[in-house]
Formats: C-alpha cells, sequence, structure tokens
C-alpha cells in the first residue's frame, strides 16, 4: 500500500508540475504572448473586457501580482475550464478537445495494439528459431525505425492513397457525402478506410522496435536454466514457447508497451497533419498556426494528464503479470 | 555390457570393480560419447566416453570445473546447447519393459515423450530452474498434464502435494512462485518434480553445491531415502569428491574430457589406481585425515 | 526494467571474468554447469594440467576479453559506412553546392534538367544544394542534442545512481517528471511560444526533452556499479565522487554511454524533422526537416514533385538506420548472447549438414 502511495503522490507533483509549466512558459519566455492574441482577437470582432482578463489569466500581461494569476489559473483549472479557444472562438477548448479525442484514441490505440502484438508474435518467433534465416530481419527493422513516420506518411499518401488510389488520403471521413459519421454501415466502412494509411504509418514505424526488442528479450531468455529446466521435463515446444520463454521475455515489452498507450494521444500528431486526420494532433496543430495558446495548452495538459493515467492503471495491472513486483513494492 | 568397453585406453578399474558388477542389470548404457563445443578452435569437451548405469545404483561424477562431466550427463538427456554437440557415440536405454530405446535415435515428439519419464534431471543448486513468474504449482502439473494428459486433475494435485510432502516440503507452498521460496527449498521443490513421474534415472547435477552445509545435508538424506523407496538410478555429478565417496557405489573419475578411473567407491578412495585420483584425493584435506570430517562443506560459503 | 539488469549483469559479468583469468585457479570455481556461451567455461583445468603435463592453454579458446572488443561485425560495418558517407557528404558536399536559399532558377525542374542534380523546388531552390546544406543543419543539431542530453542524462543518472540517498531521490523525481511528460507535445509549446527560432534555440528545446530514458538507464546501472567491490574500494580510500565515476563508473559504463548518445541522436534528427514540419523549426537554417516542410507547403504531393519530398526523409531514414546498425553492434557486445547464441546456433547446425552430407556420401559409396 505503500508503494501505491508513492506513486500516486508522484502523479500529482508530476501533474502540477506540468500544470505549472504552461503557466509559467509563455511568462518567462520573451515576446508577449498575450498582447498578441488580444490583436488577433480584435481583428475578428470586439474583445470584450471579460476575454481580455481570460486571456491574461492564461497568458501572462496581467497587472495581477504572479501569484495571484497563478492562483485564479489553478483554480480554472482544478474546475475544467481550460478557456476559450481563439482559432474556432467562441468555443470552450475543452469542446473542442471531447470532438477530437475518440478519432485519436481509436485510431492511433488500434493501431499501437496491432503494432504491439505483431512485434511480440514476430520477435518471439525470431529469437525461438535464433541463429536462423529470420534473423537477417533484424537490421532491416532498424530502417524501419528510423524512417521518420510523418514522411513515411507522405510516402503512403503519394504512392498508395494517390497514384493507387487504393484509399482515402484525407480527413477521418468523407466529408462530401456525409456532415458527420453516421451510424449507418455505409459510414461506418467510409471511416474504416480512412483510418487505413494512418494506422498502417503508425504499425510500420513502431513494429520494428518492438520486433528487436521481444527478439532479443526472447534469446536472453531462452538461455535461461527454467528454459532448459522446462525442456528437460519433456514439455511440447509450443507449451516451452508461449508459457515459459514468452511470458518472461514479453515482461520489459509490457512497460513499454504501457508507455506506448500512455503516449498514444500525444503520438502521432504530425501523421495526424499529413492526413489531415480530425484528432488532437490536428487540434493541436491548428492552435499552434493560429497563436490559439489556449487550445494548445488544453491539449499539452491533456497528454500529460492520459500519460498519467495510463501509468497509474498499469502500475495496479502489473503486480498481477508479474509476481515478483507485488513483493518488492 | 561392460563398463570397459572402450575403444581407447578407457579407464582405469580393479577386479574388483567387475566383481561387483556382477548381477546387476543395466538402465543406460553410453557408448563412445563425443561431444564438441564448436568454438574457434573446437573444443573437445567429451572424447570416447562409455559409461553403463545400472539399475537402482547411485554412479558419482567426480573431476574438477570443465572436465566435462556435466556435459557428458546433458548429453545423456540430449540437453546440449549450441555451440555443444555430440559428434559420436551411442546412447541406449534400457527400459524396465525389456524394450531398448536408442536415445540418439529420440527426435521431436518421441524424444519429448522420452524426456522425464525415464529419465529426469536436477539442476545445479545455484540456477534458476524454476520459472519466477509462473507458481511452483502449474510447473509441477505442466509435468503431469503434458506426459499423463488423462490423469484427472484432482489426482494431478493430490499428487503434487505428495510429492511435495515427501521432499520435506508444506504442501500449502504450492502457489508460491520461486522468490518466495529459500534455495533449499527451491531444490527440493525441483527434486519432487524429478520424482512425478517415477522415472528409472535422475541426473543430478551439482544439486547442493550453492547451498548451505545444514540444508545440503537435508537434501541428501531426503534424495538416498528417496533413492530407496522408488529405486531409481542416479547419476550424481559433483566436483565434491569426499560427498561422492559418502553416497555413491561406484564413481567415475574424469579428466579432460575422459573417464581415467571407475570403481567402486571404497576401492577409490582405499586403492586409487590413476595418478589423477590420488591428486584429487589429496586436494580434499579431510580425506587425508588433517582435520574434521565436515570442514571441507565450508567451502561452500560465499556462493549462496 | 530486468531487460537492463540483464546488461547490467552481462558488464559486471565480463569484468568479474577479467579478474579470475588472472587471480582465481580453476580448480576453485565452484559452479560446473553446462556452458552456456562462453567457451572459456570448458575450462584450462590447472590441476589436470598439472598431472598430466600438458600445457594448461594448449585447449585455451579465445579469451571472454576479446570477445568484448567491438568485432566487426556486418552490422557494424554498414553501420559505419552509412553514417561516415552522410557525415562526409555534410562536411564537403555544401563547399561545392549552389546556394540553397537562391530561388533564381527555374520552379519544378525534374532532376537533371539544366543541370540541377534533383531539381528545384516550386520557388525555385535547387534541391540538391538544400540537402547538402541540409545534412549539415540536421547533424549539427542532431550533435548538440546528443551531446546536451548526453550531459543532463549523466547527472541525472549516473549521479543519481551514485550518489544514492537524497540527492537520488531529488534527481530521480525530475526524470520521472520529465519523463512521464510527453516530449514532443513540450517541444511543440515551447518553439510555439518564440516567434523567430535560431538552430541553437530547436537543439536545446529538444535537448530538454531527449535525455530521460537514457538517464534511467544509466542510474540503473550505475547504482549496480556502486556496489561493486573495486568502486567500494575507491571510495573506502576517499576518492571524491567526481573522481570516482569519472575513472571507475564511466569507463564501464562507455559502450552504454556510446549507445545513449547514438540514441540521442537518432532522436534529435527525427524530432528536428517533426517540429520542422508542423512549421516549428529553425528559421535561420536549412535542414532536412525545413525541406520536408517547405515540401509540404509548395504542395509537392499533389503537384507530384517526388524529387522534392523523397531526398530529405530517404536520408533521415539511412542516417538512423546507419546509426541503430551501429547501436545493434554495441548492444550485442554490451549483451554477449545476443550474438553468441545465434552464432553457436548456425555452426552446429552446419556440421549438422555436414556430418549428413558425409553419411550420404560415404552410403552412396557403400552402394
Amino acid at each position: 500500500m505503500k508503494y501505491y502511495g508513492r506513486r500516486v503522490a508522484f502523479y500529482a507533483i508530476t501533474l502540477w508540475a506540468a500544470v505549472s509549466l504552461n503557466f509559467f512558459i509563455p511568462r518567462m519566455l520573451p515576446g508577449d504572448p498575450a498582447q498578441i492574441l488580444i490583436g488577433k482577437l480584435a481583428r475578428n470582432g470586439d474583445v470584450t473586457p471579460a476575454v481580455e482578463q481570460n486571456v491574461k489569466l492564461i497568458l501572462g500581461g496581467s497587472d495581477e501580482p504572479l501569484w495571484n494569476q497563478y492562483w485564479a489559473y489553478l483554480n480554472n483549472i482544478v474546475h475544467g475550464d481550460l478557456g476559450i479557444s481563439v482559432s474556432k472562438y467562441p468555443e470552450p477548448v475543452w469542446d473542442l478537445i471531447k470532438d477530437a479525442l475518440p478519432w485519436t484514441l481509436c485510431l492511433v490505440g488500434a493501431a499501437t495494439i496491432i503494432a504491439f502484438a505483431i512485434g511480440i508474435v514476430g520477435g518471439a518467433w525470431i529469437g525461438w528459431k535464433r541463429g536462423s534465416a529470420w534473423d537477417h530481419v533484424i537490421p532491416f527493422t532498424a530502417l524501419l525505425q528510423s524512417v521518420p513516420y510523418f514522411w513515411l506518411a507522405i510516402l503512403l499518401v503519394y504512392f498508395l492513397g494517390m497514384k493507387l488510389g487504393l484509399a482515402p488520403i484525407s480527413w477521418g471521413w468523407d466529408v462530401q457525402t456525409y456532415d458527420h459519421p453516421e451510424w449507418s454501415w455505409a459510414s461506418i466502412v467510409d471511416v474504416f478506410q480512412h483510418a487505413v494509411l494512418p494506422a498502417l504509418t503508425i504499425v510500420l514505424s513502431a513494429v520494428g522496435g518492438w520486433l528487436v526488442g521481444m527478439r532479443n528479450m526472447m534469446v536472453s531468455t531462452l538461455a535461461e536454466d527454467y528454459i532448459v529446466t522446462a525442456e528437460a521435463k519433456g514439455l511440447r515446444p509450443r507449451r516451452v514457447l508461449w508459457v515459459y520463454a514468452v511470458r518472461n521475455a514479453a515482461l520489459p515489452s509490457f512497460a513499454g508497451f504501457a508507455v506506448a498507450l500512455a503516449f498514444v494521444v500525444s503520438g502521432s500528431l504530425v501523421m495526424e497533419q499529413v492526413f489531415s486526420y480530425p484528432g488532437i494532433g490536428k487540434l493541436m496543430i491548428t492552435a499552434v498556426s493560429n497563436a490559439d495558446y489556449a487550445l494548445m495548452q488544453g491539449v499539452f495538459l491533456l497528454t500529460t494528464v492520459a500519460v498519467l493515467v495510463v501509468n497509474f492503471l498499469m502500475d495496479l495491472i502489473y503486480g498481477y503479470i508479474d509476481p515478483r513486483t507485488r513483493h518488492h513494492g | 555390457m561392460s563398463a570397459t568397453a572402450t575403444r581407447s585406453a578407457g579407464p582405469v578399474s580393479l577386479p574388483s570393480h567387475e566383481t561387483y558388477l556382477k548381477g546387476l542389470t543395466p538402465v543406460l548404457t553410453a557408448t563412445d560419447v563425443s561431444i564438441d563445443y564448436l568454438v574457434d578452435p573446437p573444443v573437445h569437451a567429451v572424447k570416447n566416453v562409455s559409461l553403463t548405469l545400472h539399475r537402482g545404483e547411485i554412479l558419482g561424477l567426480a573431476g574438477e570445473s570443465g572436465c566435462g562431466k556435466s556435459t557428458l550427463a546433458y548429453g545423456l538427456n540430449r540437453l546440449l546447447k549450441p555451440p555443444a554437440d555430440l559428434a559420436s557415440g551411442a546412447v541406449t536405454f534400457h527400459d524396465e519393459s525389456g524394450t531398448d530405446i536408442d536415445v540418439l535415435g529420440l527426435s521431436g515428439e518421441s524424444l519429448r515423450v522420452f524426456r522425464w519419464d525415464k529419465i529426469s534431471m536436477v539442476f545445479q543448486g545455484a540456477m534458476n530452474s524454476l520459472n519466477p513468474v509462473i507458481s511452483v504449482k502449474r510447473q509441477l502439473l505442466d509435468v503431469f498434464t503434458t506426459h499423463r494428459p488423462g490423469m484427472p486433475r484432482k489426482q494431478m494435485l493430490a499428487e503434487a502435494r505428495e510429492l511435495l510432502r515427501m521432499v520435506g516440503v508444506d504442501p500449502n507452498r504450492l502457489d508460491s512462485f520461486a522468490h518466495e521460496l529459500s534455495g533449499g527449498m527451491r531444490q527440493r521443490v525441483m527434486i519432487a518434480m524429478a520424482l512425478a513421474l517415477r522415472p528409472q534415472v535422475m541426473i543430478m547435477d551439482e544439486p547442493t553445491t550453492a547451498l548451505d552445509v545444514v540444508v545440503q545435508r537435508g537434501i541428501l538424506r531426503e534424495i538416498m531415502r528417496l533413492r530407496e523407496q522408488f529405486g531409481f538410478a542416479v547419476v550424481f555429478i559433483t566436483h565434491d569428491l569426499p560427498l561422492l565417496l559418502e553416497i555413491s557405489d561406484r564413481i567415475a573419475v574424469m579428466l579432460q574430457g575422459e573417464i581415467v578411473e571407475l570403481n567402486t567407491a571404497a576401492d577409490l578412495y582405499e586403492r586409487p589406481q590413476h595418478e589423477y585420483t590420488r591428486r584429487l584425493l589429496a586436494s580434499f584435506p579431510s580425506l587425508t585425515g588433517d582435520r574434521g570430517a565436515f570442514i571441507r562443506t565450508g567451502e561452500t560459503e560465499g556462493v549462496a | 526494467m530486468a531487460e537492463h539488469e540483464t546488461t547490467g549483469e552481462d558488464v559486471r559479468e565480463a569484468h568479474l571474468v577479467t579478474a579470475a583469468a588472472t587471480t582465481v585457479d580453476a580448480a576453485d570455481v565452484v559452479v560446473d554447469g553446462l556452458p552456456p556461451d562462453l567457451p572459456d567455461a570448458v575450462g584450462d583445468g590447472s590441476l589436470a594440467a598439472a598431472v598430466t603435463g600438458e600445457p594448461a592453454t594448449a585447449e585455451r579458446p579465445r579469451s571472454r576479453r576479446r570477445d568484448l572488443m567491438p568485432s566487426w561485425s556486418p552490422k557494424l560495418v554498414v553501420g559505419l559506412v552509412i553514417t561516415t558517407v552522410i557525415v562526409l557528404f555534410a562536411i564537403i558536399v555544401p563547399f561545392f553546392t549552389l546556394d540553397p536559399n537562391s530561388t533564381d532558377y527555374d520552379g519544378l525542374l525534374k532532376p537533371g534538367e539544366q543541370g540541377h542534380l534533383l531539381g528545384t523546388s516550386a520557388i525555385g531552390n535547387d534541391i540538391w544544394a538544400q540537402l547538402a546544406h541540409g545534412a549539415r543543419g540536421s547533424l549539427l543539431i542532431g550533435v548538440t542534442v546528443g551531446v546536451i542530453a548526453l550531459a543532463l542524462s549523466v547527472v541525472f543518472g549516473i549521479f543519481a545512481g551514485y550518489l544514492g540517498g537524497w540527492a537520488d531521490e531529488t534527481l530521480s523525481l525530475i526524470t520521472n517528471i520529465m519523463l512521464v511528460i510527453p516530449a514532443l507535445p513540450l517541444t511543440i509549446v515551447l518553439a510555439a511560444y518564440s516567434s523567430s527560432r535560431s538552430m541553437w534555440l530547436v537543439a536545446g528545446v529538444l535537448g530538454l526533452t531527449a535525455w530521460t530514458g537514457s538517464a534511467i538507464v544509466l542510474r540503473t546501472q550505475a547504482r549496480s556499479l556502486r556496489a561493486r567491490d573495486y568502486v567500494l574500494a575507491a571510495r573506502v580510500a576517499g576518492e571524491k565522487s567526481g573522481r570516482v565515476i569519472a575513472v571507475e563508473i564511466l569507463p564501464n559504463l562507455l559502450p552504454l554511454v556510446a549507445a545513449q548518445f547514438l540514441f540521442g541522436v537518432i532522436f534529435a534528427i527525427l524530432g528536428e524533422a517533426g517540429l520542422s514540419y508542423l512549421g516549428l523549426g529553425p528559421t535561420d537554417a536549412v535542414t532536412w526537416g525545413t525541406m520536408l516542410y517547405q515540401a509540404q507547403q509548395g504542395s509537392a504531393l499533389t503537384l507530384g514533385a517526388w524529387w522534392w519530398f523523397v531526398p530529405p526523409g530517404l536520408l533521415i531514414a539511412l542516417l538512423g538506420c546507419g546509426l541503430s546498425l551501429v547501436n545493434f553492434a554495441i548492444d550485442e557486445i554490451i549483451n554477449p548472447k545476443l550474438r553468441n547464441v545465434p552464432k553457436a546456433t548456425r555452426r552446429v547446425r552446419k556440421a549438422r549438414k555436414h556430418e549428413k552430407h558425409a553419411a550420404a556420401t560415404t552410403e552412396e559409396a557403400g552402394a
């Protein structure tokens, strides 16, 4: 229990650090983001004193002492008030995030899981067949891993999308046919089709890492004494592989998987830009290119919270995957 | 089926050794076994070794580290891992049923079925023979589910508990994981596991080396008692010659991949024939009467 | 974590083996298991040698120490060649190209047209010139970030692991916080607030987020090294912490530190490309990332100007691949199992094949 107490305290501190970074970065950097923003707002129409106050609260430049500003800012965050978006004025930041989040979660989440599954199974197999021709696959994964994933996305768009016309190349659904995705078969198929290339991008760029990591752990694990014992026991090779070797070898990868899942929300910002996919990444980029700082801070905060939540869940689950941690905690 | 039947010079044996062998039935015969390590340059770890193990006997395999004794034992059970390679020779298992099994001819499924059922192994005490993330119960039951698929689960559980009781471990430890057991207990669990299918041969590779003296004694006593009870033959491998003298019927002394002397334990102690055996005996002060019989076991300190 | 502990074990093991070779008599080595991967487990048998009069070293295989040296594996060679070629490209070629920022040429020339090796962009930049200067920019940022990240990870990793106690608690807390705060969004936020960004600012921003993983790995290793006899001896002798770290700990972690540095460089080059692609890259330099950004801004995709967006990405991928291959080779040095086990398997399989072949030919001869 002491262990979990420590973890919770750690997550609280981290959350506070992220919130504070959000508060202090615009105030520490040269230039006056608040004035830029108010200027921008003024171009779109009248800026009420309330809005101006709100902007200064988020970005600084208010006459209030820093300490008071900080408290007001914390207070807003605690009440779930992330401010008003400028680029989609006057939508609250939170509403924009709520609309974008499911797209990213489904697409990147599913792709991450697929990449992990392929990597673990493939890595286990190559490790099991160590010394065979399969080993030559390993160096090629280095190439896959080193490809900038948004560039890979560009290539997929260009060759598979534009040259071969295999899949749609932008947005999350066919905007010419539907205003919004519907619960109809055609619409669902349409959404899936739009997810093909983005998902392929993520899987291709992520699978190599899992594959190599798992293969290397497999080679180490197969040299363990308990594997020799399992073989001496006359267990079926399949059982030795999956029950005695893979489970142990996959433990570090599971920890890595938790990290990958945690970064699902933030992990593919640039990819979403290439596909104009209506997720969190696209939202962040819209925010950046329109100097919509409230939206930017909101997304940053959300990505951090996502990481913390998944990490905490993983802390809880890991004890069941690896019995050793139950006691050392 | 004489143990001395080899091509090359072969081990030195006294006539009394021949006498001793009369009336014994062989259970495992190795003929001209050679094992190489395919490194650069190749190392001949075991050279044309012939050896016969008889029903119910304890055969000690002595020699210093690197003499090839463990390699030989692993070879008998076909557990060699690259770069080790069994280059030539024959290993025959003489089953209770009267059929002879060519161990080196086994492969795949037939080898798998043979293992543990006929020959089981107990590995070095210092080794992590138990998988750290699977419970003792599951690792024990695995033996039954694989080799005795027809057995009802209830009976398997009862057997598992009984096995633990036999080796002196609380049956409630069944749900434990390796890290929750002491070194001695882990080794007892491994012995219980080795016993599970009532094999005719048990190969023990330094089973007590890393354990402290008292635990070591307890486990040895347990092994002797179980052997009495079930009548399996044991190949006992250790560098600890005094220990072998105490528990073995016969002892084979290995030197650089060859068995240089093979005699009954009493002969080996009283009338060592080979120069190397004499050296080996002399290197244990307790045997030359300088110190008490228990001192030698102190050498295990710092290993556990 | 287990992964790191494994490598730690092997670093330690390797060290012990060199020590054992000089001080421990083979007869005193208690454990005689199946030699798993090291040929020297077959031993030199000094006692045996005394009896038979054979020289103990006659059969002794290559020492472990030699196995620790970088062996020229194909991975290492290919990795080094790729990396060297790209580095030389970045150093030498920019002296001989046109001005990468000049827009005096016709737009969207195909490769080879009007003497432009890789054609031109929509606004008339020479792509070959941009590629060469971009190599310089990307590599400079990569190396800078690598150095920054290395320095930070040594402080937050090795010092934390070695010092222990409160220093460790504090440094580790900072590391862990930085580890869970998503790096890319943080760099985006940092970069977005500054309207003009020099190359050094971008490198600094990336460096601030690139060190955490390395710090964790190094800390684990430093912690395990701290308990080693020779480190304890140095501490008892009153050596200063800084000196112990520099003399006793860092040399032992050298392969690992090198690997972390290379990771840092890869991370930085990829990170810079990502930032630049979003329009947040350096405003005063050409990099492969800014090339991709311009390609996207200039609708290179819809125009079908593949010579514009393919080369920079390809070079990033090649460089990353080269550095990764070097890292694989380092991995195999740190953890010899990765190399020895597959190699041994291949050897035995080969021997089996030969035997079968030999048996087949003798049979034929007999028949």
